[in-house]
This record gives C-alpha cells, sequence and structure tokens, in this order.
C-alpha cells in the first residue's frame, strides 16, 4: 500500500492538499496516483493569479504512458507554481508529497477545505478501487 | 478468463505490474518504464512474449501456400533458417496482420503471430491452408523470450553455453542478422537474431516447461526484466510498426510505411491483396506515412490530428515520449505534400511538430 501521510488532506481525484501556516494549500497528486501513471515525462500548470472553482480542470500531468487532468481540490487564487517540474518531471514520482508537488493556492472558500478527505478517507477509497 | 505465461510468478517475484493484453495477463512494467527502456538502449533486457502465437506450418505445398499469403515474397528464403517480416493481407490490401516468417525446411516454416489476431489469423491461415494440404501447428507447448541490446547476444551465449553446451552457444553466436537456428535434439530450442527494438539481440523459443528456468539463468547472468511499456517506446523508437494501432485490415502496407516489405516482383506471383495494391500504387493521392519529432513541450499520443498551413491533412497512428530523444516522438498518416513542419493538435493547443522519415534511433543513437 502506498505511503498516506496523516498530516494531509485528499480529493477524490487523488490530489493532496496540505494547509499552510498562512492558510494557503500546496497541492499534488498522491503517490497511489503517480504509481497509477508511472514515469511523468511532461506537466502543464496553470499561470498564477488564475482564479479558479473547485473541481476544475487546472493542470495536466503526462506519463510515458497516458495524460492525466488534475483538478482543483478548492476553489482559489493559484499564488505559485512548482516552476522545477518543467525540467524534472520526475520529482513527481520520486517525491509526490515533497519535491513533486505541483500548485499554491489562496483559498476563496475555506468551507470547501471540511469537504475533503482525512489520510483514513482516502485510504478506504483506494482499497475500494 | 485471462491466460497467464509460464513467467507469470516470475513477474510478480520482480515487483511487476500487470494488465490485461491481448487475452493475457502481462507486465506493463517492474517499476520504472524510462529506466527499463534504457536498460535495453544501454545493456541487456528481457521480455516476455510467450503470449504471441508460434505457428509451424508443415507440407510439401508449404512455400506455395505462403506465397499466396504473404505480401513479401518467401522466394527470399532460400537459406535455412532465414527470417523475413511480412504483411499478411486480406483481398483489399488491408493488414489481417504483420508477422515473421522462419524457413526451417522445405517442408516446414515457422510464423509469429500477435497475440490480438491469434483467431483471426489461425482461421485465415488454416482457410487457405486446407486446400493445400498444409498443416497448421499451433505450439501453445512453447514459450518465447526476446532478449535485446548491446549486450544482449554475449549474456544469452554464455549462458546457452552453461546450459546447453558449446555446439548450441557456438551456433547462436555465429548468426547472423534476420537468421534463426533451431536444435531439435533434446527438446525444443529455437534461436533467432530477430527483435522489436532496434537493438541486437535474440528471440528464443523453448518448451514452456523451460522457459522460467531460462529466465532466471539471463537474469543471474545481467539481462533485466522490461515490460509492455518499454517495448511499446523502444518499437517506436526504432521505427517499428504496431499491428492494431499503425495498421489494421482497413489501411494498407503503402498507407503504412511497409511498401517496403511488399515484393511486387514476379509479377506473376498473384498474392492475396494484391490487385488492391496496384491500384493503389499508382494513386498520387494516397496517404503517406511519417514520423514526428514534437518541437514544443507536451505529448503525442495516438489519433491527434495533423495540421499543415491550417487544413487537417491526417492523424497521428502511435505516440509517445521517446526515453532516447527526451522529446515526444509519433507516427502519423498523412495526405499532401510534405513540408518540414506541421503541426499536431494536443489537447486543444496546436503543437509543432517536425516530419521526419523513420527511425528515430539506430543502435541506441538519435538518428533524426
Amino acid at each position: 500500500m502506498s505511503d498516506i501521510p496523516a498530516d494531509l488532506k485528499y480529493s477524490k481525484s487523488h490530489e493532496w492538499i496540505e494547509v499552510m501556516g498562512n492558510g494557503d494549500v500546496t497541492v499534488g497528486i498522491t503517490a497511489h496516483a503517480q504509481d497509477l501513471l508511472g514515469d511523468m515525462v511532461y506537466v502543464e500548470l496553470p499561470e498564477v493569479g488564475r482564479e479558479i472553482s473547485a473541481e476544475e480542470e487546472i493542470a495536466v500531468v503526462e506519463s510515458v504512458k497516458a495524460a492525466a487532468d488534475i483538478y482543483a481540490p478548492i476553489s482559489g487564487v493559484v499564488t505559485e507554481i512548482n516552476e522545477t517540474l518543467a525540467d524534472q518531471p520526475e520529482s513527481i514520482n520520486n517525491d509526490p508529497f515533497g519535491d513533486g508537488w505541483l500548485f499554491r493556492l489562496k483559498p476563496t472558500d475555506a468551507d470547501e477545505l471540511e469537504k475533503l478527505l482525512d489520510a483514513d478517507e482516502y485510504r478506504a477509497l483506494i482499497e475500494a478501487e | 478468463m485471462v491466460k497467464k505465461t509460464p513467467l507469470y510468478d516470475a513477474h510478480l517475484e520482480h515487483g511487476a505490474k500487470m494488465v490485461e493484453f491481448g487475452g493475457w495477463s502481462m507486465p506493463i512494467n517492474y517499476g520504472s518504464q524510462l529506466e527499463e527502456h534504457h536498460q535495453v538502449r544501454r545493456d541487456v533486457g528481457m521480455f516476455d512474449v510467450s503470449h504471441m502465437t508460434i505457428v509451424d506450418l508443415h507440407g510439401d505445398q508449404v512455400r506455395a501456400l505462403l506465397r499466396q499469403l504473404m505480401a513479401n515474397n518467401v522466394d527470399r528464403l532460400k537459406q535455412t533458417g532465414k527470417a523475413l517480416y511480412s504483411c499478411m493481407l486480406n483481398e483489399s490490401a488491408g493488414v489481417i496482420d504483420d508477422l515473421i516468417i522462419y524457413f526451417l525446411d522445405e517442408k516446414y516454416f515457422r510464423v509469429i503471430l500477435n497475440a490480438a489476431n491469434r483467431d483471426n489469423d489461425i482461421a485465415w491461415i488454416e482457410t487457405h491452408a486446407q486446400p493445400k494440404s498444409v498443416e497448421v501447428r499451433v505450439r501453445d507447448d512453447l514459450s518465447m523470450i526476446a532478449v535485446q541490446g548491446p549486450n544482449a547476444r554475449s549474456t544469452v551465449d554464455k549462458v546457452l553455453e552453461a546450459e546447453y553446451g558449446s555446439t548450441v552457444s557456438r551456433a547462436a553466436e555465429a548468426l547472423n542478422p534476420f537468421f534463426s537456428v533451431h536444435n531439435n535434439n533434446n527438446g525444443e530450442l529455437f534461436i533467432a537474431r530477430t527483435g522489436y527494438t532496434g537493438e541486437d539481440g535474440y528471440e528464443v523459443i523453448l518448451p514452456a516447461a523451460r522457459c522460467a528456468d531460462l529466465w532466471q539463468s539471463l537474469y543471474n547472468a545481467g539481462a533485466r526484466p522490461i515490460g509492455l511499456g518499454a517495448r511499446d517506446t523502444l518499437r517506436l523508437e526504432a521505427g517499428m510498426n504496431l499491428h492494431g494501432t499503425d495498421m489494421d485490415e482497413s489501411t494498407s502496407p503503402l498507407e503504412s510505411g511497409l511498401g517496403w516489405t511488399i515484393a511486387w516482383e514476379p509479377v506473376e506471383r498473384e498474392f492475396i491483396g494484391r490487385p488492391a495494391l496496384e491500384a493503389q500504387r499508382h494513386d498520387a493521392n494516397r496517404a503517406k506515412w511519417v514520423g514526428l519529432v514534437l518541437q514544443d513541450r507536451g505529448v503525442l499520443r495516438s489519433h491527434q490530428q495533423v495540421l499543415i498551413d491550417g487544413h487537417v491533412v491526417g492523424e497521428t497512428t502511435s505516440g509517445s515520449f521517446s526515453p532516447t530523444l527526451g522529446q515526444s516522438i509519433a507516427f502519423a498518416r498523412i495526405k499532401g505534400e510534405l513540408p518540414e513542419l506541421c503541426q499536431v493538435t494536443v489537447r486543444g493547443r496546436q503543437l509543432s511538430a517536425r516530419i521526419v522519415k523513420p527511425p528515430f534511433v539506430r543502435h541506441g543513437k538519435p538518428c533524426t
């Protein structure tokens, strides 16, 4: 079973969400998701400043095998993107919860965070797949 | 019911991720597909290709049968052990399958078919074999391992010498490209200098019961298991077609970059599909099959639109990321003049690609 850090929140579409000290969130894809996709070779990230709604397509990660849409887990404004992924998309495979982060958002509706899954709920979700 | 090869347990032991392919449970990768790809380009990898169908054809008229069934001409096979790549066409020149034919003796040829086309191919071959009294023997008792890469042959030769003796290993060592040697003394052992990666290497056929032992010996000698994922990017870089993706029963070899496999001479040879091919041969408007190298960032996939000067001229048939080039590559079937560059619609965006003649990689080095 893949690693599922207890201090993160999760979406049903396999993104992880970390709430930072200033209230902004960092988003990436889970170890389970990168394992399903295989070796990453290309990442398309949103523009900083873009405002998006929860569940909207916000990024694309492509592995040798397939392309996968990444959905915004909550509504917000993009504050930062992981520019190192352009040259090192393999960071998503090697360190999905760390160096492989995708983008950061300033939430526009903090209540949406409550609807996300916790680690136990996410584990139950992938075990049921 | 998904079938398992004799190496199924070995795949799981090596941490394979298994997928269904052509009715078989096969390894897609054993961890990193990219590393497996490089392993084959730089050293030696081994593939379980036991899902492929081995068919032995026996009879006085077997050569006559293959003359009729194949777009390439089996009369090119004169020396024992020689191999020939060919398309098998339907009446409208569509490709039923592409295959390798091995000439074992005048009354015995062996063909290797794609797993996904097994039932269709066998039915087609049997229909034509019957009037010529050719026996069609499907060899499900045999399995196949492909060993590919710059160090493939030395690795296999070493294992063969240890396990089968120096007579067998020397016969393998002496093989020229596209030749095979058939040892049938103490159980079947067939070694061919063929493959599907663009690297040197062998394809080894042996009784299913011995397959796992050979796999382990090859592993001990340094070969690493390679999944279907890397097999696909290796063949794509090498400019090799995949049936069902790059060509099928609705497209001819001429539209699929396989014109070189059609034997037009002698003109008297009336192989199945010939009249339809002749008509297409002189059609100036027929589609061409080309390679594409993506100039922008992104990944080409199959069935993406190709545009020239804003007009749709065709679509990609296979596409992926080329680990050797570090860029995305594809095959495409397009009509009209070929400029240097075209555009491909990738996920709603138009990206620029260079039109090239495959292969993209030869003997481990970029060549476009």
